[in-house]
């Protein structure tokens, strides 16, 4: 009986808990109850997973009104991978954020920072789950607004500014949204995704439906931070509380890629983006783009929470890249990397958490001689950074190899030596933190720094050795990383 | 086509530009929100028109009226509306804090502070 409605609890759990967690209005019982929330949430999108993975997708009206109609939730192989994605970083987050929020957040509002992480949350899963258009840009601005807030909490004050900064530009982003959404409203006379993508063919090629597609294009890459688009990512990831940057930098921007590959492959279908417009060309500029100056800004920044923000925007490049290619090996990487990026980043934001906690915000010259001070979040930082090096082990490495494949199917040699020469540039910034961590002296004062607390430390490891675990044993990612490009691919009109 | 037939239409891009450019020319975070909520509402107008049919009535069901009004637009831009004021809102909570530590809304002042060594 409850089987059935798991796709409406995924979102109502999360959403009704936050007001509870008002209620509540103690630290302790509101992590407790984000912490039970958050782990039924995953346990459900794992239920999800394996429900679509067995008989294919699943639908389910809200209070019983027919599809075009009524909201649809409608899960397939693409939003159950990114549901189990979102909620897995969560559970891993959550049982961490309970040392870290205590030391970074005064306790009179800890409840309010577990209530914004709930709708956050909230808001990203109901993202990746419905089938109607405009109840994503609901669920867009509920996560956003929620955003905003977890950002506003860090203890520097710039944190203030980064999230204003952060909230014109995806108030912009989400309204560029809305705007492309009404087009295809007045094009077609419907809302749900798959009821528009059967009557856009019947549009054709009209003007206000490539008006709609140039919208939502600029829109979800605000929110996804592709390229130039991203200016509001740095100073956000730099300046928020820790577990919410590890949080937000795993999750947030994959959800918008996943809106962007739901919109390209379902909606608009392959032939209009792909073939018709040189919207593939321009995205594989922008992320080639992302791949080199994002890379080379991270080298020289001094606060380390800044160099893998600027990481971040590199990072997303290859998953667009991915995107660009439209082809299932393309997807496949593209896919898998949106998974590998958010484990690795998870880890190690985590872990420049438990840094933060020992000395502060952590800058390159603060972390000489970390190796020897704490020796397993240097070690964690470490497969972290190898990871987004991508070296043969790590995740990083699955994910650049199906990316080379995918160049070279087109006989693109050149994109697979920019690959591999962008991967030089991530070679110099982790390499950068490798010798100040092991290599250089610690600073005179930095006597008496020791390792976090474990509860800190080993949700942080976890993810670290997750990075390892999916670089070796690949059949659960690529595999549902293929299954999942091949749906996307499947309806190609 | 007759231009004048696409008014409602020519506004609402009017006040979707006058929104953007003053979201980017002005230096007063206060003002930057102003811009914001003008861009947001020029959205409400290009879901609101349509919806509109010349000679129908509400849609509520009753003897002698055959053509009724899309209530769908009304009923999503309600929903953006809602959005709208709270993103707003959060917006101002937000620039209250930043006078708050920086005794300063504008935005090159904030980021002169930002520049000076701690």
């Amino acid at each position: 009986m409850i089987y059935a409605h798991l796709p409406a609890l995924q979102v109502a759990l999360p959403l009704i808990a936050a007001p509870l967690c008002v209620l509540l209005r103690r630290g302790f019982a509101a992590w407790l109850l984000a912490l039970v929330v958050t782990w039924v949430s995953a346990a459900i999108a794992v239920a999800l997973l394996l429900q679509v993975l067995h008989t294919g997708a699943v639908s389910y009206l809200l209070g019983s009104w027919a599809a075009p109609w009524g909201i649809e939730y409608r899960v397939d192989v693409v939003n159950a991978f990114v549901l189990v994605l979102v909620s897995g970083i969560a559970s891993v987050v959550v049982p961490y954020a309970r040392a870290s929020v205590g030391f970074e957040i005064p306790v009179e509002q800890q409840y309010l920072f577990w209530t914004a992480y709930l709708l956050c949350l909230a808001g990203l899963l109901g993202i990746a789950i419905t089938g109607d258009a405009f109840n994503v840009f609901v669920f867009l601005e509920i996560s956003s607004l929620a955003t905003y807030i977890l950002i506003a909490l860090g203890r520097d004050r710039r944190a203030l500014v980064a999230s204003y900064q952060y909230l014109i530009m995806g108030t912009i982003g989400a309204t560029f949204i809305v705007i492309g959404v009404g087009l295809l409203y007045l094009m077609t006379g419907t809302l749900n995704l798959s009821d528009l993508s059967n009557r856009i063919t019947a549009v054709g090629h009209a003007r206000p439906q490539l008006a709609a597609l140039a919208f939502l294009t600029v829109g979800i890459s605000l929110k996804l931070a592709l390229f130039p688009l991203h200016l509001w990512l740095p100073n956000a990831y730099a300046y928020a509380p820790s577990a919410a940057t590890a949080f937000l930098a795993a999750t947030a921007t994959k959800v918008a890629v996943y809106l962007l590959l739901r919109f390209y492959f379902s909606v608009f279908g392959h032939s209009l983006v792909f073939a018709h417009l040189p919207l593939p060309q321009v995205l594989l500029a922008l992320s080639v783009a992302a791949m080199f100056v994002a890379s080379t800004v991270a080298i020289f920044q001094q606060d380390v929470k800044r160099m893998f923000a600027y990481s971040s925007v590199a990072q997303i490049g290859y998953i667009t890249l991915g995107t660009s290619f439209a082809s299932a090996t393309g997807l496949t990487g593209g896919i898998v990397h949106l998974f590998n990026h958010a484990v690795a980043k998870g880890s190690i934001f985590l872990l420049l958490g438990c840094v933060a906690l020992r000395i502060g915000q952590p800058t390159v010259a603060r972390m000489a001689g970390l190796g020897k001070r704490m020796p397993w979040t240097a070690a964690g930082l470490t497969i972290g950074g190898l990871s987004l090096i991508g070296i043969p082990g790590t995740v990083g490495f699955v994910s650049k190899w199906y990316l080379v494949l995918a160049a070279l199917e087109r006989g693109w040699w050149w994109l697979a030596a920019a690959i591999l020469a962008s991967t030089l540039l991530a070679i110099v910034y982790v390499w950068r933190l490798i010798e100040t961590c092991y290599l250089r002296e610690p600073p005179p004062r930095a006597e008496g720094v020791r390792e976090a607390p474990l509860s800190m430390l080993i949700p942080a490891l976890l993810l670290a050795a997750a990075c390892v675990f999916f670089g070796l044993d690949t059949s659960v990612t690529v595999g549902t990383a293929a299954q999942a490009a091949r749906t996307l691919l499947e309806n190609v009109r | 086509m007759n231009p004048a037939g696409y008014l409602n239409y020519w506004i609402a891009i009017l006040l979707l530009i006058v929104g953007l450019y003053i979201l980017i020319a002005r230096g007063n975070l206060v003002k930057k929100l102003i811009g914001l909520s003008i861009f947001q509402t020029s959205v409400y107008l290009i879901y609101i028109a349509p919806g509109k049919i010349i000679g129908a009535t509400a849609p509520i069901v009753a003897e002698g009226f055959k053509l009724y009004s899309n209530p769908l637009p009304h009923v999503l831009i309600l929903t953006a509306i809602v959005v709208g004021v709270a993103t707003l809102a959060l917006g101002l909570a937000i620039v209250v804090r930043i006078n708050e530590v920086y005794g300063t809304i504008e935005e090159d002042q904030i980021h002169a502070q930002d520049q000076e060594p701690e």
